[in-house]
């Protein structure tokens, strides 16, 4: 049943033997320990689980284990360089974009995935960009406010990403 | 009270949320764990007659299979009645009900595991709609009842309010219904629990109430209240969903027959909106009169809440809406009559609001209906009769503390968005219709006089030299615990890193009460403060002692150390903790909120004395081809006093607000014979970022002299405006009402069809 998996996981390669039919949110929190990435609805509704696949943004509860092999895999705990928090996860911190912060991970990922594509995105962009995922706390407009002043770091040269 | 600039500043629980190392109640995989599931009933209402669990019992992987048999206590939770069952004994009562649970080895097995387990049961007729339960015949759900299926009624009557209406120039009538709202929070139910080897049975648990649930568990399940532990992580959002037992006494009776092992239970979505509890939907017959002036002279309610299968804390949600009905104006002949009735529907609870987003929908969709006919403004005509301190409202209970409905209303009267409306909606573009809409209301703070609303803070200084703070009320994603910690820091002269914060856990001794009712920072803000300023004395005299002054003025606290005034001389925090003894180095605070025991005689539980306000107007786009509404714009206008952190504050503002567009427009958890047909978040609509505009928070800053730095509660009470809002702009734009939300495509379109077959 188990197979070797291998993949470049927040930098480093990792090489696990797991099911591959597993869910790859169940192997990244539960095998992994990387608990960051959440789990909302299992069902690809809600961007609590979104990961970054090849810098694009995931979903890694409609993933299995098995669809890692040979990906390059960053969850939210591979965002931040060393010490240095990412511009976006800085200004959602300063926007007061996090309440109780079960949907962050997610929202970071996704608003990572939006800059990393489009720097320069308008507001509409990135409602459109963070649409998938589901905050129930904040109304969204302090998430939107903070992925358009972590645009405006990363193009003035803050490094962080 | 110095210092509130240090009250500014960003939440201290970001860093931990935003790298994603800030651990949940669901992010615990303890070693050699178990998982735990429960086998739901999947009907309405039956007897049970047997559960079958040989072949789950048999599946590989499968540690035990638990029934009712298996629990020890009184296998009865229930914050006000003690009667829902933790596993079905005898009656299933809705479809939630869990009749069976699981330990096994993984999740997989688990799954397969609950698949596996029958039951033979005998059907019970049913019962889903609240005022028909009240009637003569109607099933009953709990034979016990004395009351058939009326669980409580409430009444409040003020003048002569019968002969008042024949007084009355204009009388508006109107039948209002509310949704069943789910509060689909990030965060499903989750937690885990383990008995070590001292019998203590430890449960970690998304939670907002730690220390009633202590209690409910340790009875539930026959385990002494000292042998039981619950501790209370940062919560991934809870909005009322978490104020009791959800996994807590599952997972206890897992953890006390698992040999042992850790056990951990996370209910997925569709667990989660089976089995959590809803706001509860209402039907509610308003009547408004008001003299040719527009003076409100009569009101008249009638309110149905469904409760539910059990009774949870719907009769005091019911309460609380009677207490609200008339919102904040001046009548002087009222008479509200609320009635809360089991059904066979899943269990109502608390929601953000607490009864008061149905009742304010309806007053103030009763008010609009009383401004077109005098023919007057309707935000003049709210004006006109808003309630100032020194007031008696609709209990006849005089408002001795900070009132600034009027200002908020005022805020909105000189809005450009209010004052430009008509050239706005002339300006709609084809197929559209444009309206403007208000939406004002009050919200109580606190518990009702009955309930002692009190807190107890704990800060000490450690031998360090640095702080930690113990919150005794949990943070289910408001920021309270950030707020105290700042408090705290403030009060010490410190820096806020300098403060330790622990999350709660019945260990600490604090028992505070649950993170609700819009008390979490008033209540044990004040309680910090206390501790606060009693330890800040201890350190300061131990300082001025050791330092040969008598007077603690003769010293100075400041970041990390003491500074003696007259030399010059720093001495560091933590040669002053040395000097301490171990039980000064620790201070409490205590706080109870203001009460009026003469309001027991008004009301069930006593009233509220403590009241926050707000006036809102919505701008709405109709399209008239697809029946799709569009809020365009959003002005909030809230008093909760004195802004602390105005950040926090618009985090509170704009998330209730996306809470209340989402019930005034799409977010109806529907039940079709009991059973769910809305069971996860792709038919069970919340709103996204594309759905929501930019909204405006105006703070009308009052000062409330009880609350912490001027501030009172403000977690509620913006929330309540939205629907009517809405509702009364989509009246604006289209000459018709919707009388039951939410205002979804189909509602609108049909409006629409019936406003042109009466042309």
């Amino acid at each position: 049943m188990k197979r070797k998996i291998t993949f470049i996981l927040n930098g480093s390669e990792v090489s696990i033997e797991t099911d591959p039919a597993l869910r790859a949110v169940d192997v990244l929190r539960q095998d992994l320990g990387l608990t960051g990435t959440k789990e909302g609805c299992g069902e690809g509704e809600c961007g609590a689980c979104s990961v970054l696949v090849d810098d694009t943004v995931k979903l890694s509860c409609l993933m299995t284990a098995a669809q890692l092999e040979g990906k390059k895999i960053v969850t939210i705990e591979g965002i931040a360089r060393r010490q240095e928090l990412h511009p976006v996860q800085q200004s959602f911190i300063e926007y007061g974009a996090v309440q109780c912060g079960f949907c962050t991970p997610g929202m970071v990922i996704a608003a990572v995935g939006l800059l990393t594509a489009n720097p320069a995105p308008t507001r509409e962009e990135v409602r459109d960009a963070i649409g998938g995922n589901i905050c129930r706390c904040t109304g969204y407009q302090k998430i939107v406010d903070a992925v358009e002043d972590a645009a405006r770091k990363m193009r003035e040269g803050h490094s962080g990403g | 009270m110095r210092k509130k600039s240090a009250l500014d500043g960003p939440r201290l629980d970001a860093l931990s949320k935003v790298t994603g190392s800030e651990r949940y109640s669901a992010d615990y995989y303890p070693e050699k764990f178990l998982w735990a599931g429960a086998k739901r009933a999947m009907i309405p209402h039956a007897r049970l007659l047997a559960v079958h669990t040989d072949a789950a019992e048999a599946l590989p992987g499968v540690f035990r299979v638990l029934t009712f048999r298996d629990v020890a206590g009184s296998n009865r939770v229930g914050i006000v009645r003690n009667h829902q069952p933790v596993l079905v004994d005898a009656i299933v009562r809705y479809a939630g009900d869990p009749v069976a649970l699981v330990l096994a080895e993984s999740k997989e097995i688990l799954s397969a595991a609950l698949d596996l387990i029958t039951v033979d049961h005998e059907p019970l007729p049913c019962i889903f709609d609240a005022e028909e339960a009240l009637k003569d015949g109607a099933p009953r759900v709990h034979e016990d009842n004395d009351g058939g299926n009326l669980m409580r009624a409430v009444s409040l009557c003020k003048g002569d309010p019968d002969a008042a209406f024949g007084a009355c120039d204009a009388v508006a009538e109107g039948v209002f219904e509310t949704s069943r709202q789910e509060h689909a929070y990030l965060e499903t139910e989750a937690g885990w629990a383990r008995v070590d080897d001292r019998g203590v049975l430890t449960i970690v648990a998304s939670t907002q109430s730690p220390y009633r649930d202590r209690r409910e568990i340790a009875s539930a399940l026959g385990v002494g209240e000292e042998k039981v532990r619950v501790i209370a992580p940062y919560l991934g959002g809870a909005f009322g969903g978490k104020d009791g037992i959800t996994v807590q006494c599952l997972l206890g009776a897992a953890a006390l027959c698992s040999g042992g092992r850790p056990v951990k239970m996370w209910w997925d979505r569709r667990e989660s909106f089976l089995a959590g509890v809803k706001r509860l939907p209402s039907r509610m017959y308003f009547r408004l009169g008001a003299k040719r002036d527009g003076t409100f002279h009569a009101l008249s309610c009638r309110l149905y809440f469904d409760a539910g299968a059990y009774a949870g804390l719907a009769g005091e949600i019911m309460t609380m809406a009677v207490e609200h009905a008339g919102s904040a104006y001046r009548i002087p002949n009222v008479r509200i009559e609320g009635y809360c009735a089991y059904t066979n529907n899943p269990v109502g609870g608390p929601f953000r609001g607490f009864g008061v987003p149905q009742v304010t929908a309806g007053m103030e969709q009763a008010v609009d209906t009383v401004a077109e006919k005098l023919s007057m403004d309707p935000l003049e005509l709210r004006r006109h009769n808003a309630l100032r301190q020194g007031d008696r409202n609709c209990l006849d209970i005089e408002l001795t503390h900070s009132t600034g409905f009027l200002e908020c209303i005022g805020e909105l009267l000189e809005h450009p968005l209010w004052k430009d409306r008509q050239a706005w909606k002339a300006s709609a573009p084809k197929w559209k219709r444009r309206g403007c809409g208000i939406g004002c209301m009050s919200h109580a703070m606190g518990y009702p006089a009955a309930v002692p609303d009190q807190a107890t803070a704990r800060l000490k200084l450690k031998k360090d030299g640095t702080f930690r703070l113990y919150s005794g009320v949990s943070d289910m994603g408001q920021g309270n615990s950030s707020t105290y910690a700042r408090i705290a820091a403030a009060i010490l002269d410190q820096d806020a890193a300098a403060i330790e914060l622990l999350q709660p856990d019945t260990n600490h001794d604090l028992p505070s009460g649950s993170s609700s009712a819009s008390r979490t920072t008033y209540t044990f803000g004040n309680a910090v403060i206390e501790a606060a300023v009693v330890l800040k004395e201890t350190i300061l005299r131990c300082a001025a002692r050791s330092s040969g002054y008598d007077d603690i003025d003769a010293v100075e606290l400041l970041p990390g150390r003491v500074r003696v005034k007259e030399s010059g001389r720093f001495i560091p925090l933590s040669d002053i903790a040395g000097l301490i003894d171990d039980a000064d180095r620790s201070q409490k605070g205590y706080f109870r909120a203001p009460h009026d025991d003469s309001t027991l005689a008004v009301l069930y539980l006593g009233a509220h004395v403590i009241f926050s306000y707000g006036a809102h107007l919505a701008r709405i786009e109709v399209d008239i081809l697809t029946g799709k509404i569009d809020v365009v714009d959003y002005v909030a206008v809230t008093d909760a006093g004195k802004v602390m952190n105005r950040c926090v504050y618009d985090q509170q503002v704009q998330g209730s607000i996306a809470q209340g567009i989402g019930f005034a427009l799409m977010e109806d958890y529907l039940v079709r014979e009991g059973r769910q047909e809305t069971g996860d978040l792709a038919t069970y609509i919340v709103p996204t970022s594309v759905d929501l505009p930019d909204m405006i928070s105006i703070a009308v800053e009052t000062e409330e002299k009880t609350g912490p730095y001027g501030m009172k509660g403000l977690g509620e009470v913006v929330i309540s405006g939205c629907l009517p809002a809405i509702a009364n702009a989509f009246h604006d734009a289209c000459g018709v009402r919707i009388t039951r939300s939410p205002l979804t495509r189909e509602r609108v379109l049909s409006a629409l069809g019936e406003r042109e077959d009466e042309r």
